[in-house]
């Protein structure tokens, strides 16, 4: 979706305002907000693609104005109603109005499995065959899907080149709003600053984004078709 | 409860917030709300209590930055290391024990004279928690995530970093599930300097790559 997360190339932010010494947290609620995150995700009734597109659905004006933790807030709450974990009433009340049923919540004990399990995203390389590999020069599609997508708006319909390819995994767009595991190249693509922002940019700064095969088309090479 | 992390009074607690638009409004409710949805998750046992403490704690005090640091001042002093290191970044991290959530794919990028690397995420604020921990509050903030894109060299002016015109910039922008940690280069002066003395140089910005390592003045 078009939303206010896609910030890449925005003005008007001012500087960037690093906190010397910065705590990993700054209000116990931060802390808690992030274990309930975390905790609730481990039951396993949605995904973290899920999780990125539940807080895409902020409404802007209230995503600018609070914090990181909020919006996790946000789509946590979201969720748990959306999931059937909460009911919308139980939200409103914060009280408790019956069990949900084969639910087990995440134990100490399980801890050190969850949080060092080393498989996430990445699928069998064999489930998808390439159409790309490094050096391909691509184009991205001028996607705008109202569904979840990790194709930024800056660059939309630009031409960059296969720096590599990650191997295959789990699709982004379609695991946000099905929960399937569709099988998907991923390639880090170079984009030259100035085909993403202009003669502005500096002619020395390239952009490199993790995108899906299906945002991509072949491009011409250089100087050929257009 | 502990808000007093700056050693000051509740006042300036927000100014170094990540809210992407504005600066300076107090936060409403907002304790009192996570405090009643935990209860709430807690009496539908769809939360532990204990197993909460274990992540924060876990996440506060164990896993952070100076792990990274530790991959990097491996990487310094064993070519072996770095070269495996550069080539499959996960299992070579994992060497040394750091594996897990947001860090399951890992690509490391080596800054050299001629390359620096910056990372960034502007959809949302992926990173790699095993060597880096949870970031910090500017990483996930509008400017930097708005910006880094479009002006690369001026984010880096702004941390102190100024980088030649024959220098090529590369920003990272982890739009997908892998994670990036930058080998930033070894500053001179530090050859006879051991594995953890280099460690100790190794800050999380100059992994995020909007740094460079300093050489002590004397060691």
């Amino acid at each position: 979706m078009n939303g206010i997360h896609d910030l890449g190339g925005m003005h008007g932010f001012g500087p960037v305002d690093p906190e010397p010494n910065e705590p990993v947290f700054h209000h116990d609620w931060e802390r808690r907000a992030f274990a309930l995150n975390l905790a609730a995700g481990f039951l396993g009734r949605w995904n973290i693609d899920m999780g990125r597109y539940a807080r895409e659905h902020m409404p802007p004006a209230e995503y600018l104005a609070t914090t990181y933790y909020e919006h996790w807030l946000y789509g946590l709450e979201r969720l748990l109603v959306e999931k059937g974990l909460v009911t919308g009433k139980e939200l409103e009340a914060m009280r408790p109005q019956g069990p949900v049923a084969g639910v087990k919540a995440l134990g100490v004990d399980d801890l050190p499995k969850a949080l060092r399990n080393r498989r996430a995203a990445r699928m069998d390389d064999h489930l998808a065959t390439p159409r790309f590999k490094a050096g391909d020069r691509v184009r991205t599609k001028n996607l705008n899907p109202t569904g979840h997508t990790r194709l930024p708006r800056y660059a939309r319909d630009k031409v960059g080149v296969i720096d590599r390819d990650h191997g295959v995994f789990i699709f982004a767009d379609a695991h946000a709003v099905t929960g399937q595991k569709v099988p998907q190249r991923c390639y880090s693509v170079r984009f030259e600053g100035r085909e993403l922002w202009g003669p502005d940019a500096g002619p020395r700064d390239a952009i490199y984004i993790d995108l899906f095969e299906p945002y991509l088309e072949p491009a011409y090479p250089e100087g050929g078709h257009t | 409860m502990s808000d007093h992390h700056h050693g000051h009074d509740h006042a300036h607690e927000h100014e170094h917030d990540d809210r992407p638009g504005a600066h300076g409004a107090p936060l409403t409710d907002i304790q009192l709300r996570v405090r009643a949805l935990e209860s709430l998750l807690v009496d539908k046992g769809l939360v532990d209590p204990k197993a909460l403490d274990t992540l924060i704690d876990t996440y506060e005090t164990k896993v952070g930055p100076r792990n990274g640091a530790r991959v990097v001042a491996k990487a310094w002093v064993d070519p072996a290391f770095k070269q495996r290191l550069l080539a499959d970044s996960t299992a070579a991290i994992a060497e040394l024990g750091y594996i897990g959530r947001q860090g399951e794919d890992m690509v490391v990028l080596e800054n050299t004279p001629k390359v620096h690397n910056v990372v960034v995420c502007t959809l949302c604020s992926c990173y790699p928690w095993p060597v880096l921990g949870l970031p910090p509050v500017w990483y996930k903030s509008g400017p930097y995530r708005a910006r880094t894109v479009i002006d690369p060299r001026g984010v880096l002016r702004e941390f102190g970093v100024d980088v030649g015109d024959d220098v090529e910039v590369r920003v990272w922008d982890s739009t997908a599930e892998l994670r990036y940690l930058v080998l930033p280069e070894r500053p001179q002066g530090t050859e006879g300097m051991t594995e953890e003395q280099l460690a100790d140089l190794v800050t999380r910005d100059a992994m995020i790559g909007v740094a460079q390592v300093k050489a002590p003045r004397r060691w």
